[in-house]
């Protein structure tokens, strides 16, 4: 039973993670109309940033800045790249995004190297909390905490400011929101850095955990393509749902039947898209 | 996919020209195909890596039969590449010495799963699609690596080489130069299958739903199993090539099956003009010879390709075909 609740808690953490790169995958969808395949590469790029800024800025620091400097790169690279494909098929963005993706790691191998490195975390963070519960280490809940903190921020902001409202506008009816005066192209840039400040925000919890590489973001990027399916395209509550229902499955199959811990995911994506093809919290018929 | 967004032109599949004009670049690279054994040495290539071109070729013209042509934008194509290659692969290593098997193994394995997994992707369209054919894709991929005992895991597949074929008085022993003119035979034989596909109504049909999609529903056309049939053919060519590709190094990892080599079959389509019959083929003597160059002589190979990626789509979106067209046409 221990085992079972240590597995299902470590893949609520995972979940975690997942959850905060498919809503920042799910923004940038939603409003651009991009597959951001290079999300995982931003992802990987905050984590280093924190990794170089951690003896400078301390590891608080590094996480408020680290995610702002991921986002200021992602800003570049959709005034330079991504803002030109907006008109165009959806393939072209997509292998835009991938191409970037390589570019990403192939600068970040370049630079850090390619051997994993860890992430120092502040040392109360990593007590265990309880004797019997030895699994429940600060830093887990802190994750959990943090994850729950800024996607909460991220749905006050959407419902109640005047950006996070225009987005939601432009998602639904991106004409319209141009037609009454909004400066969608702005609108986009802003949706697009916020997705990656949030991929940026998992980078770095997730080096905390499991260290950095340059490949890093690859293994959380396909399990996020996932959650946005199984919770439903346009939905951010989905996709974090999603997020969370996929990592608890995984970490639950890794004590049952460990080989198939990476394949549950795609089995549980294969029966929601038979029997609800539209996604937990989905629209019909969006983005198609 | 969404055609009123789209910037391609729109043009059919086969050009109209007179018979002459047609059939003269057909006869030069059909000689240059046939003699590659005889010249590239002197240029200073290896008859493997034109083995490799056309493998590549094959399979982005099979996949291009989905993407160009019907408007299915699949990210997941390298799974049935991958499983046509472990499909050969493990057939050779286990339960057969004829190579001719384990290609017709290894194809129908992959065509076969393309068959069955198209339906479910062809539930949704747009960036949808993508998403889910990326993740069946990867389905697969971690099957590979998860399931040690058979498939020899991240390490890939070793323990297996082709084999002479037989015939009734002479074996062909399939050294380099061999091996290619069956991977040219295998090429032209997918070539000629999905250039009769495309003059046939079905093929017409592929090109009407990448068209208007809307349309033809009203017409009562059941555009969801035309796609799915599209996707099944695809599969299929697409296998045959991952199965000739394991042949070619006697080695299959699951690197073959990952979205990574979905993305390279995709931008090899992109770069040759993905509304071109032989666009693939141009795109993959390019992307092949590039990445060959590039890799022996820098580290830093990956940015490499990785700008090809996103200037080939920002700044020759139509590919190198669809842009001497535009030229010719003006």
């Amino acid at each position: 039973m221990l085992v079972i609740l240590f597995n299902a808690f470590n893949g609520l953490i995972q979940g975690a993670f997942y959850a905060l790169m498919a809503v920042g995958l799910s923004l940038i969808l939603g409003l651009n109309g991009v597959i951001n395949f290079a999300h995982g590469g931003f992802m990987a790029m905050a984590a280093y940033f924190a990794y170089t800024l951690v003896p400078y800025v301390g590891f608080w620091g590094a996480l408020i800045i680290a995610p702002i400097m991921a986002g200021g790169v992602g800003y570049v690279v959709e005034q330079l790249i991504v803002r030109r494909l907006y008109l165009r098929d959806p393939l072209y963005s997509l292998l835009a995004t991938f191409g970037l993706a390589l570019i990403i790691q192939d600068l970040l191998r370049t630079i850090w190297g390619a051997q994993g490195v860890p992430l120092a975390i502040p040392d109360f963070l990593n007590q265990p909390l309880s004797q019997v519960y030895f699994f429940l280490t600060g830093y887990r809940l802190f994750v959990v905490a943090l994850a729950i903190i800024s996607t909460t921020g991220l749905f006050a902001v959407l419902r109640f400011t005047r950006l996070g409202i225009r987005i939601r506008a432009g998602n639904s009816d991106l004409e319209t929101i141009a037609a009454v005066g909004v400066n969608i192209y702005l609108l986009r840039s802003a949706n697009f850095v916020l997705g990656i400040m949030f991929a940026g925000l998992a980078g770095i919890l997730a080096a905390g955990q499991i260290g950095l590489t340059p490949t890093m973001g690859d293994q959380l990027i396909m399990p996020s393509f996932v959650a946005i399916v199984v919770g439903g395209v346009g939905s951010l509550l989905g996709s974090l749902v999603g997020g969370l229902i996929i990592g608890v499955a995984s970490g639950v199959t890794a004590a049952v039947y460990p080989a198939a811990t990476e394949v549950i995911i795609y089995v549980i994506m294969g029966i929601m898209l038979v029997a609800r093809p539209r996604g937990l919290f989905g629209q019909e018929g969006l983005l198609e | 996919m969404n055609t009123e967004t789209s910037t391609i032109p729109r043009e059919s599949a086969v050009p109209t020209k007179s018979a002459l004009q047609q059939r003269l670049p057909m006869a030069i690279l059909g000689i240059a195909l046939l003699t590659v054994p005889f010249w590239l040495p002197l240029l200073g290539g290896y008859t493997d890596l034109a083995s490799r071109v056309l493998i590549f070729a094959l399979a982005a013209m099979g996949l291009n039969l989905l993407l160009g042509f019907t408007g299915g934008l699949s990210f997941g194509h390298a799974a049935y590449f991958g499983l046509g290659s472990y499909g050969t692969g493990l057939m050779l290593a286990n339960y057969t010495h004829s190579t001719v098997l384990a290609i017709l193994v290894g194809t129908l394995i992959g065509g076969a799963a393309a068959t069955l997994l198209g339906p479910i992707a062809v539930r949704r369209r747009g960036i949808y699609f993508s998403m889910i054919t990326i993740a069946i894709g990867q389905m697969f991929y971690f099957i590979a690596v998860r399931w040690n005992s058979f498939t020899g895991g991240e390490d890939g597949l070793t323990g297996f080489s082709r084999q002479p074929i037989n015939f009734p008085g002479y074996t062909l022993d399939l050294h380099s130069s061999q091996f290619y003119y069956l991977v040219l035979v295998c090429f032209s034989g997918g070539a000629w299958l999905l250039w009769t596909i495309l003059n046939s109504p079905l093929g017409h049909l592929f090109v009407a739903i990448r068209e208007n999609q809307k349309r033809l529903t009203f017409l009562g056309i059941r555009v969801e199993l035309y796609i799915a049939i599209s996707f099944a053919i695809s599969g299929f060519v697409v296998a045959l090539a991952g199965s000739l590709d394991s042949l070619l190094d006697n080695f299959t990892s699951p690197d073959n099956l990952r979205y990574t080599l979905s993305g390279n079959l995709l931008i090899i389509c992109v770069l040759g003009g993905m509304r071109n019959f032989w666009g693939p083929l141009i795109g993959a003597f390019i992307f092949v010879l590039v990445q060959d160059y590039i890799s022996s002589i820098t580290q830093n190979w990956m940015t490499v390709i990785g700008l090809i990626f996103v200037l080939s789509v920002i700044f020759f979106p139509l590919g190198v075909m669809g842009f001497f067209r535009k030229r010719s046409r003006t």
